[in-house]
Parts: C-alpha cells; structure tokens; sequence
C-alpha cells in the first residue's frame, strides 16, 4: 500500500479556510498581512531575503560612476594624472577577469548546490523514518550555519590537492571557495525541493494512488513535473543570492573581483578612484543579477498558483 | 572545574586534538570574550535596527513626498547590495571622511571604532527591512477593528496600544524572525573589519595555536547551535501567537 508523504506539522505557507478557527469565515486582517506572511515564507525557503532590482537601479549606479570619476578628475586637475575614467579603462580587463571568477564560481557552486541538494530534498520526504530525519539535519545544519563560516571551513579544512595514487587531483583556492559555496545552496535547494512537494495538495496523491500509480510513479509522473513550477522562482533567487555572495570569496583570498579592485586601487594609490571603481564593481553585478530579478518576477507571476 | 580543564591537556597530549580554548584560559577567555561580542552586536543591532524600522515606517506615513522618497532610497539601496559591500562602504569611504581625535597616547584616532561602523553598517541593513514589515504590520489592521475599539470607548493610544500594536506585531513575527536570524548569521561579517566576535577570535586563537582543525570545527558547531537555537525558539513563540483564524 502507497503512503502519502509525511505532512509537516506546520506548513510555511498561507494557509486557506481550512485551518480557520471559529465560527466565522470573514477576513480578520487586510490584504497586507497575507503579503507579509507569503513573503516570510518565500524568504524561508530561499534562505536569505530577496532582491528587488528595478532599471533605474542601474542608471543610478551608472551615473554615479561616471560623477564620481568626474569628480577624481576635478580634484587631480592640474596635476599630471590620468583621468579617473581612462584609470579605470586600463583595469577594466583585470576587473571583468575577475567578475568571470565571480560567474564561474558561482555558476560551478550553483550546480553542484542543486544537484546534491535534489538528492536530499528528496530524502527529505522519504518513507523511512531515519533517512528522513538524517536529510533534515544535514539539510538544517548547513542552512543555519553562516556562509562566510562555511568558507572558511572549506579554505582551511580541504587540502590544496588530493593524491589518488595515480593520479593528483589540484585543488587551488577558487574551487574550495566553490565547494564553500556550494554547502549552503545544497541545503537551500533541498528545503526549496521539500517545501515544493509539500505544498501540493493532497489530493494529487489520492488521485494518484486511486489510480494504482506506484510510489515512484506518482513521484516522477505526478508530483515533481509539478513542483518545477514552483522550484524555479526560488531556485533562481537563490541563483541572485549566491553570485551576491560570491564576493565573499575575497575575504579568504580568491583573486576575483572584489579582491582585483583592492589591487587595482593599492596600485594606483589614488584615495578618489576608490568610489568609482567599487560602484563599477557594483554595476557589473547589477548587469548581471538584474536580468535574473525580472526573470523571477515575471515566472512568480506567470506560475502564480492559488491553492 | 580545573580538572576538567586539565583533562583537556592530557586529552591533546594523548590524541593531539588540540583544544586550546577549553585548557588555556587566556585562549578561553578570549573565546568567551568573542562569543560574547557576537551576542552583544546581534542584540544592540536588533534593537537599533528595531528603532530604524518604526521610526522609517512612521516616516513613510508622512506627508511629505521628500521624506517619503527618501525613506524608499534608503530601503531600495539597504536591501539590494550585499551586506559586506556596505560594511566596506561605511568602513572605508565614509570612516575616511569624518574627522579624527586625539587619544590618551597622542595618537590621531578615528571618532568612530571598527565596532560602532559594524554596528551602524549592520543596523542600517536590518533596519532596511524592518521598515516594510512594520508598514505592512500596521496596514494590515482593518479601519473596522479600529472603529469597533473606538465605539468601546478607547482613546486614540489605548486603539494602538492595545488593538493595533499586538494585532501588528503577530503578523509581523515570522518576518521579523527571518531578519533576526539573517542578522546574527551576518555578524560574521564584521570579522573583515576586524572586530573581535567569535569569527575573529577564533582566528587570532588559530594563527597563535596552530590548531585550525578544531577551531574551525568548533566554531561551525557553535555557530549552528547558536543559530538553530535562536530558530527553534522563534518558531515556537511564533506558533503560540499564531493568531486564530490566520496562517
């Protein structure tokens, strides 16, 4: 006989009629309560609050790059100085180098993250009591440790390479940093896949198991073509967060684009280029995560679904 | 409790796990002295960030559209760029601006220390938050509730004191959780200004000591204690004010 997933004790999500108390079905609060507690519980299952980029963000950012150059130059003036901007031209290369570390950092930690994470969330709503329970420490231990404390677990723990006997396996700072990284989105990923499962109604288990669809059948057929709806906006989220938080990475030492500004600017030793480099550091980041904050937006509104 | 101590010294000496923070009291107390640090920021950060957050909220209501654009940049800038590039932001570019004084010594000395910039950086990104929560907390009490507590003859305070503030405050909970257990986790952060909280600590203890291994592994667990603690007690408050009817 088919079981049902275990139902949490307590769903994250709004929760309908069903659960009113009382005799009265009218609307105790406005609007903007449920708001509030559908946004607390997005952020739960991301795992850290979500971003809100808007256009005027960026010509923000790009405007104030280019004042604050102008400014530089204003104060260099009659000194024999490069211009502030052709300053920043001449290490725009160094730079973007490293904000492709920032990507390849965060797109290599974002599919290990998901792949290990599937695993687990889906061990998550086990049948077996103890396989359940194991996933569900694993997955909150690494979600409430603190990243930077991961990384530095990661940096200091693993070797710098891995002697197989035949083979040696090099394993430089960058990909420590990744598998630092990676740890969390594993456990985001997990309770993301967990809290997709769950919050699909029973009824689509029922159905299922009244029409003789085995376990694994109405997993795979019925029940996760389902939830990828509803993974995605988080999942993606979770992408935007991650590359945020790759400039971490600078803290142990990684040469990527936080750490390569520090450089650049040490080089230079020119106090005012300091704004105008770190705000271009912030508009490359904007260029990139912005497209993937209208992306979700835009799925969250298209896969909208009222239960 | 020297014995236990001393247990730890003969515990290295026999495996060579070296917990130096449990047998060496200048190592111990620095720990402690860490932990401490780490607890001290989260609460003064919640409390300010608290502030920040009523205080943003009650300006938002305000009728003018300056302040209220104002208040909305703030939030806009706070909740969109990661937290470590603000602390830097406060730290380097405008700590390098304000004016220094002379200590005891005749040293020129910053007005503001590493720990006051972790603190005003970490506040004013909590705060970001705590201000849309709090709008929409207050938002969310129906004018008819407040009308039916007016015809009960309560005054104007008494309606907020006793309808609106606990009607708010429980709708609030879960998000002001999320952004309690964001903030303690972001406090690490304040170890690349090198303020001395737990983080930072541990570091000093392992570039002294040479023993990285444990100081890492100890500082994940206590970490994740620390964290799934504070967690399960807010879940639980939050389940017993779960208001009835609602989520």
């Amino acid at each position: 006989m088919m079981k049902r997933p275990p139902l949490p004790q307590k769903s994250t999500g709004p929760q309908k009629s069903t659960r009113l108390q009382g005799t009265t079905d009218l609307p105790v609060l406005l609007p903007a309560a449920a708001r509030l507690q559908a946004g607390a519980a997005r952020e739960r299952l991301t795992g850290g609050p979500l971003l809100r980029l808007k256009a005027r963000h960026g010509l923000w950012l790009a405007g104030f790059c280019l004042l604050s150059a102008g400014l530089a130059q204003a104060q260099a003036d009659g000194e024999m100085k490069r211009s502030a901007l052709a300053a920043l031209v001449d290490w725009m290369p160094v730079l973007l180098q490293g904000f492709l570390f920032n990507i390849l950092i965060s797109f290599m930690a974002m599919a290990f993250g998901t792949l290990i994470g599937a695993v687990l969330g889906l061990l998550q709503i086990s049948l077996l009591p103890p396989v359940r329970f194991g996933s569900w420490f694993v997955t909150q231990f690494f979600r409430n440790a603190p990243w930077l404390v991961l990384l530095f677990f990661c940096m200091f723990l693993l070797p710098f390479e891995f002697d197989l006997g035949f083979v040696v396996i090099p394993f430089p700072d960058w990909v420590k940093a990744t598998i630092g990284l990676a740890l969390p989105v594993m456990a985001n990923v997990s309770e993301i896949v967990r809290g997709a499962v769950i919050s699909l109604p029973s009824g689509q288990w029922e159905a299922a198991e009244s029409l003789a669809f085995s376990r694994r059948q109405t997993l795979w057929e019925i029940i996760l073509p389902q939830c990828v709806k509803r993974m995605l906006p988080p999942w993606m989220n979770l992408y935007a967060i991650l590359t945020m938080a790759t400039v971490l990475a600078s803290i142990v030492g990684v040469s990527e684009m936080m750490t390569q500004a520090g450089r650049a600017l040490a080089a230079e030793n020119r106090p005012e280029l300091l704004i105008p480099f770190y705000s271009f550091v912030l508009l490359c980041f904007f260029a990139y995560c912005y497209p993937i904050a209208v992306a979700t937006r835009r799925l969250e509104r298209r896969y909208h679904v009222k239960l | 409790m020297e014995a236990f101590y001393e247990w730890f010294r003969v515990f290295y000496q026999d495996t060579g796990i070296n917990l130096t923070f449990i047998y060496d009291s200048y190592d111990r107390n620095r720990l402690i002295d860490g932990f401490w640090m780490t607890v001290w920021l989260s609460v003064i950060c919640l409390v300010l960030s608290m502030v920040i957050g009523v205080i943003g909220a009650w300006v938002q209501g305000a009728r003018s559209k300056t302040l209220r654009w104002l208040v909305a940049a703030y939030i806009e800038f706070f909740r969109n760029t990661p937290p470590l590039v603000q602390l830097y932001f406060f730290y380097f570019a405008i700590g390098s601006i304000l004016p220094t004084t002379e200590n005891r010594f005749g040293f020129q000395e910053p007005i503001l220390d590493n720990f006051a910039w972790a603190v005003i950086s970490l506040s004013f990104f909590a705060g970001a938050f705590n201000v849309e929560i709090f709008r929409s907390g207050v938002e969310a009490v129906p004018e008819s509730t407040k009308e039916a507590a007016e015809a009960l003859g309560y005054t104007r305070l008494q309606i907020y004191l006793w309808i609106v503030l606990p009607l708010a405050f429980r709708v609030c909970l879960p998000s002001l959780n999320n952004n309690l257990v964001n903030l303690v986790k972001t406090t690490t952060l304040a170890y690349a200004i090198a303020v001395p909280e737990m983080l930072y600590e541990a570091n000093q203890i392992w570039s002294d000591s040479v023993n990285v291994p444990e100081m890492m592994t100890f500082l994940l667990v206590a970490y994740v204690f620390l964290v799934g603690v504070l967690v399960w007690a807010m879940n639980r408050w939050e389940r017993t004010l779960r208001l009835p009817g609602f989520g």
